[in-house]
């Protein structure tokens, strides 16, 4: 880990370290490392550990929006005038943004960056959520958007560092997709 | 229901979108950012002439609050101004209670009330006979909400919020003209001047 830090930290892949960690310590890690600070969020289930972390964490300005739609206008202002942001969701909050992505995200060049927790499969229980889960990578495809799937802890962090500096220098936004395999997901358990 | 445009805005005048628009940019000295909502609210702020720190939107309705909320927390010295309309609002309101929450001291938002989509045909909206947006704003805890009685209440009403001590919303009726002027639409170029006009970039 001497030259380039950020270059050698994301090709961790195989580093102890990275083992040990939580994914939603590996997330906030990441996000600090890449100087992203503003973290506007629609609460998940699934994010509630990393939505406390980053509560937690002085370095953030994270707070809750009405509406996921809002969250992505916030963080595009935001890197207009020079402070990153990301944005936490879940799959139903998602499918609220193909205008926002159409039309604000991709062509005004603004590198969006969002965790999508993945609810609608492997093991949902809510039909609802697994059909509108059917829809999100067909509207990422079809708007040729890059949106990678995480299942592992191991390439976790490689997969979201690179993918925000990909995001940051093509200045085009990324969904990273959060796989139960990774988080556990939510279950039913009542 | 017979009263089409916003009833309950009382004592107000009617006033004219690109006159306030025009107005305004007139008083800002220091490069103050102003960001314009969809439609004629940013064709009325590009005709009133383009300036370095003007964001204009060509899409994504309603977000003209969010964005500009964005702008202010990154930039906390700069004053940062908001021009939506009344429809697009609509779309968005929970914003309302993001932003009073937060309390970003150096953001005014002016919301230019018609009551009507005039760009679609000019149909009134879900609102227009019923609601009070300047009512909904405090009743989202921005206190520091008003309609402005007429041009030179507008005005006093922007001054005052350059130095109030959270954000401040400006509540203006205005007619049912269409914007003035027509922006450009090359979205890459109006992020990429913007930003170069916040000093966020410097030119190749």
């Amino acid at each position: 880990m001497a030259a380039s830090e950020g270059q050698m930290a994301s090709q961790s892949l195989n580093e102890k370290t990275s083992q040990s960690k939580t994914w939603h310590q590996v997330v906030l890690q990441t996000l600090k490392r890449n100087d992203i600070r503003l973290v506007p969020y629609v609460p998940d289930r699934v994010l509630t550990t990393l939505i406390k972390e980053i509560h937690a964490d002085p370095y953030f300005i994270s707070f809750p929006t009405a509406r996921e739609e809002e969250a992505v206008g916030i963080v595009s202002g935001a890197w207009m005038g020079g402070m990153r942001g990301a944005v936490l969701m879940q799959t139903s909050g998602f499918a609220t943004l193909a205008n926002v992505l159409a039309s604000l995200a991709i062509p005004y060049q603004i590198p969006l960056i969002m965790f999508v927790s993945e609810r609608g499969t492997l093991g949902e229980f809510n039909y609802g959520q697994s059909l509108v889960c059917r829809t999100m990578r067909p509207v990422l495809d079809s708007l040729a958007m890059e949106h990678h799937t995480a299942t592992r802890l191991d390439e976790f962090e490689f997969i979201i560092d690179r993918s925000i500096k990909q995001a940051i220098t093509t200045q085009a936004p990324v969904a990273l997709i959060l796989s139960p395999l990774l988080t556990g997901g939510k279950v039913f358990d009542k | 229901m017979n009263k089409p445009e916003s009833a309950p805005a009382r004592n107000t005048k009617v006033m004219n979108r690109f006159d306030l628009t025009s107005r305004l940019v007139a008083k800002l000295k220091n490069e103050e950012a102003v960001i314009g909502g969809i439609g004629n609210t940013n064709f009325d702020l590009w005709a009133a002439g383009h300036r370095p720190q003007n964001f204009y939107m060509l899409g994504s309705m309603g977000l003209a609050f969010p964005i500009a909320l964005g702008v202010a927390l990154a930039q906390p010295k700069r004053r940062v101004f908001a021009l939506e309309g009344d429809g697009s609002l609509l779309m968005q309101l929970g914003c309302l209670s993001t932003i009073a929450t937060l309390k970003p001291n150096n953001l005014t938002m002016i919301v230019m009330d018609n009551g009507i989509y005039q760009i679609t045909g000019a149909q009134p909206t879900p609102a227009a006979a019923v609601s009070d947006i300047v009512a909904i704003a405090i009743g989202c805890g921005l206190t520091n909400s008003a309609w402005a009685a007429n041009e030179e209440d507008f005005e006093r009403l922007v001054e005052q919020s350059l130095t109030a001590p959270g954000p401040t919303l400006i509540g203006v009726r205005i007619d049912d003209k269409p914007g003035t002027g027509a922006t450009r639409r090359d979205p890459a170029q109006i992020r990429e001047r913007f930003m170069l006009g916040l000093g966020v970039r410097e030119a190749l």
